[in-house]
């Protein structure tokens, strides 16, 4: 047997007379070159995931694909080449593969239990025809040959074959690793069903002085587990105070930093802390990490008659891949006196305005020159006909643009319709924190560190098998030493003769 | 954190001094290669003892000379690669205290750590064997890879983007590189071995080439001492990914392909145990494998958009 890390190292032997079908396929399916199979089918299976956009990941890169594939789209989504890692065809190969697993080490744990506690087998009768083999001539009685192999073999499980010899075996612990690391790849994937299935995770919008309670209600976007209602999240609360983002002259971030205020639940005293990209805030088994910042903008928008009609902070998205920041955002002002239209403005905060060929563009990710390129729409928002619509962005379907411009912080926006104005107030942070229970996530972490030992051992012990035998002759006692190594067998040699030195033999 | 600029164009010529070395250590080692004796190919059996053909004994008295030459081009190729790996170690070392931080934060850094670890997983391998005959071989990708990076690869010495600075860069990185390093000696060994196991189908009576049974040996080492740390590597990014982004594993395109790659190289060591996919089959599983490894690292932070895109292309 050559097995390195093999759960079936043979082809089960089923005697054809006594084949029944059920039985022959669950051969087939425990067998270790249909593992192999499902093994390669794996890897190859996961590889679509990488290369097409995932809803899991990056449901907003799924619906570009969809625009720019519009044929094509559909039939991938049937396929489900957008949810690859929760689709049944890759459920049905990793489920294939674990009862496979199962079917192989079923068998084998069974066998090295029984190998642990049988001793050694007998030598065999020529001790000179294994690979391995030292003999000498000494004056020592056989019995005090025996002796001195039982010390020089310490650390080996000896059994002593009356006249026979001397057994010793070592490197159970090869199969036993093997075995470990092949059970916990059973329970990591436990772990990981555990956590899908009782865990959740959701994204929430911060912005600066504001604070989020952890309800449902409270979430921008929540993805519970399958088994988890989410009726009773623990009841922390988390203050930002303060977000910090430090750049280099070149844009390029160097640290970010949220100082927040937070309590377990509502009862409890406020406590400071600082939440960092590598540093999440844990709390009632809760983790909150920092995600992603960006800039929270304030308005106010008054009427001729001095009525406030717009008094708030909107935050606006930060465009994908622009490292300085741009952001876009969109303002929706409803339910104006008098019959008024509604009025919404949408366009692109730039932290740091520049402007290349008519166009505005960020130069720089912090808030230098804070400017809002805009445009404003007037007519029916929508707001009213129950249809949900982003924050960001208007439907501009029921409205007529009547003016674009540009307005830096500090300045106001004239004659808007209705006579309004609006006053471009001031620039905050806003900080996206990440909330996750993973109840799992400590049975999948133990299972990993059991399956990395397993692995270890599995690949670095060896098994050896070596026998002793001293036989009187008329020269004094002849003393065999034989020797059988599973693995590695070139360097097996050199450590039968050093076994044979210890034991009084020549060098 | 300032830069000092001095230390990092120290480094850059440190780096460029190294791959000189290494250069001229490859071509050393593939002259002694070149005018190396063919050693006969083991009968089926392995017995190593039979009588040597007199024709083989001329040949060899022939070439002597020209051995003596190759032998002397095969030391100093070691010399040198034992002063080069000084060098390119020296180079990692400025790197590091130019930037005050550890020196593989982006693409050329981990790509010279890389061959860095290459080169010295060749070194501690001819310590314990005799594998001179790999040294052009492994030279040639390192060298390639060297030069790479510091033309296409080539980033300016700079601090580390905030979602890299955490201590887990020591473990996590440190980890995949080392894999990283080792499993390249492998793919060396392994390619060496499909080479050979062709030579041997042909009948061709000597090769240059060691047995493949003993170009096996060495590929399977490398790779079952490679495997166990790449396990780490993930592991280790998948808790750095639980502290940094809220989730241990979330198919990004990166833990994809690594995964893939640890796939394959499972693969590689059930298929020496399997009959029928023994020997070249469960070689060229290793070769898939490594191409998957090259991927996790380059195609993904090239082509495709994920969270580690910050690597720095």
């Amino acid at each position: 047997m050559t097995a390195t890390l093999s759960t079936s190292p043979e082809e089960r032997e089923v005697s054809p007379r006594r084949v029944r079908p059920l039985r022959r396929a669950w051969g087939q399916l425990t067998s270790m070159r249909t593992a192999l199979l499902l093994l390669f089918l794996l890897a190859l299976a996961a590889v679509p995931g990488s290369l097409l956009p995932q809803r899991n990941l990056d449901l907003l890169a799924v619906q570009t694909y969809y625009a720019e594939h519009p044929s094509l789209a559909p039939t991938l989504d049937r396929l489900y080449l957008f949810d690859v890692y929760a689709s049944p065809w890759f459920m049905a190969i990793y489920l294939a593969l674990m009862i496979s697993l199962v079917g192989c080490l079923a068998p084998r744990i069974r066998l090295h239990a029984r190998a642990l506690v049988r001793r050694p087998p007998a030598p065999p009768a020529h001790l000179s025809r294994l690979p391995a083999y030292r003999s000498w001539v000494t004056d020592a009685a056989p019995a005090e040959v025996e002796a001195s192999a039982a010390k020089a073999l310490r650390r080996w499980r000896v059994r002593s074959y009356d006249g026979r010899g001397v057994a010793a075996e070592r490197g159970y612990l090869r199969e036993t690793g093997n075995l470990l690391f092949h059970v916990a790849l059973l329970t990591l994937l436990v772990g990981i069903g555990i956590g899908a299935a009782y865990g959740y995770q959701g994204a929430v919008l911060v912005v600066e002085g504001d604070t989020f309670v952890n309800t449902p209600a409270a979430y921008d976007e929540l993805r519970p587990g399958r088994l988890n209602s989410v009726e009773d999240l623990p009841p922390f609360e988390v203050t930002l105070d303060d977000f910090r983002a430090t750049y280099l002259d070149n844009g390029a971030p160097t640290s970010f930093a949220a100082d927040v205020r937070w309590r377990p639940s509502p009862d409890d005293a406020v406590r400071p802390r600082t939440v960092k990209v590598n540093e999440p805030l844990t709390v009632d088994g809760a983790r909150v990490y920092l995600l992603d910042h960006g800039y929270a903008l304030h308005f106010t928008a008054t009427l001729p008659d001095g009525t406030v009609i717009y008094d708030q902070w909107q935050p606006f998205l930060p465009e994908r891949g622009d490292p300085n920041l741009a952001s876009d955002g969109a303002l929706k002002i409803t339910d104006l006196p008098g019959g008024l239209p509604d009025i919404g403005l949408r366009g692109l905060f730039t932290p740091t305005l520049g402007v290349r060929q008519g166009f505005a563009y960020s130069q720089f990710p912090a808030a230098h020159l804070p400017a809002f390129a805009y445009e404003v729409w007037a007519g029916d928002l929508g707001l009213s006909s129950g249809v949900p619509q982003s924050v960001y962005d208007l439907d501009t379907s029921k409205m007529t643009k009547t003016s674009n411009g540009i307005v830096f912080e500090g300045q106001t926006i004239e004659r808007l319709p209705g006579g309004a104005t609006l006053t471009f107030d001031g620039v905050k942070d806003f900080a996206v924190f990440q909330v996750t229970v993973d109840p799992g996530k400590y049975l999948v972490l133990g299972s990993a560190v059991a399956a990395l030992t397993g692995l270890v051992l599995s690949l670095r012990v060896r098994r050896r098998r070596v026998w002793v035998r001293a036989t009187p002759t008329e020269a004094g006692t002849l003393v065999e030493v034989g020797g059988l190594a599973r693995q590695d067998p070139e360097a097996f040699a050199p450590e039968v003769a050093r076994l044979a030195e210890r034991m009084g033999g020549p060098p | 954190m300032p830069i000092d600029a001095g230390l990092a164009s120290a480094s850059d010529n440190l780096l460029f001094a190294a791959v000189v070395a290494y250069v001229v250590a490859m071509l050393g080692y593939f002259v002694e290669f070149a005018s190396g004796r063919r050693v006969p190919l083991p009968i089926a059996g392995g017995a190593t003892d039979t009588a040597l053909p007199p024709s083989y004994v001329a040949s060899v008295e022939s070439a002597s000379r020209r051995g003596r030459l190759g032998l002397w081009c095969g030391r100093g190729a070691v010399a040198l690669t034992v002063v080069g790996w000084g060098l390119h170690a020296g180079a990692a070392v400025l790197r590091g205290l130019a930037t005050d931080r550890v020196p593989w934060g982006n693409m050329y850094e981990f790509s010279s750590m890389v061959c860095l670890i290459g080169v010295t997983s060749f070194l501690v391998l001819l310590v314990r064997q005799p594998v001179r005959y790999l040294g052009g071989f492994v030279m040639l990708p390192v060298v390639l890879t060297l030069g790479l990076a510091s033309s296409v690869l080539y980033a300016p010495a700079a601090p580390l983007v905030p979602a890299l600075n955490s201590y887990w860069i020591k473990i996590h990185v440190v980890a995949a590189m080392t894999a990283f390093g080792v499993f390249m000696v492998g793919i060396v060994a392994t390619l060496l071995y499909l080479v050979a196991v062709r030579l041997e189908a042909r009948g061709r009576g000597a090769s240059r080439l060691p047995a493949a049974a003993s170009l096996d040996r060495v590929a399977y080492r490398t790779i079952a001492f490679a495997f166990p740390i790449w396990t780490f590597a993930v592991m280790a990014g998948a808790v750095w990914a639980e502290a940094s982004w809220g989730r241990y594993w979330g198919w990004d395109p990166k833990e994809t392909w690594s995964f893939i790659t640890w796939v394959l190289y499972a693969g590689y060591l059930h298929a020496r145990a399997t009959a029928g996919w023994r020997g070249s089959r469960a070689a060229w599983v290793a070769v898939a494998g490594f191409v998957a490894l090259m991927f996790t690292y380059y195609g993904v932070n090239i082509w495709i958009p994920g969270l580690h895109s910050y690597s720095g292309v």
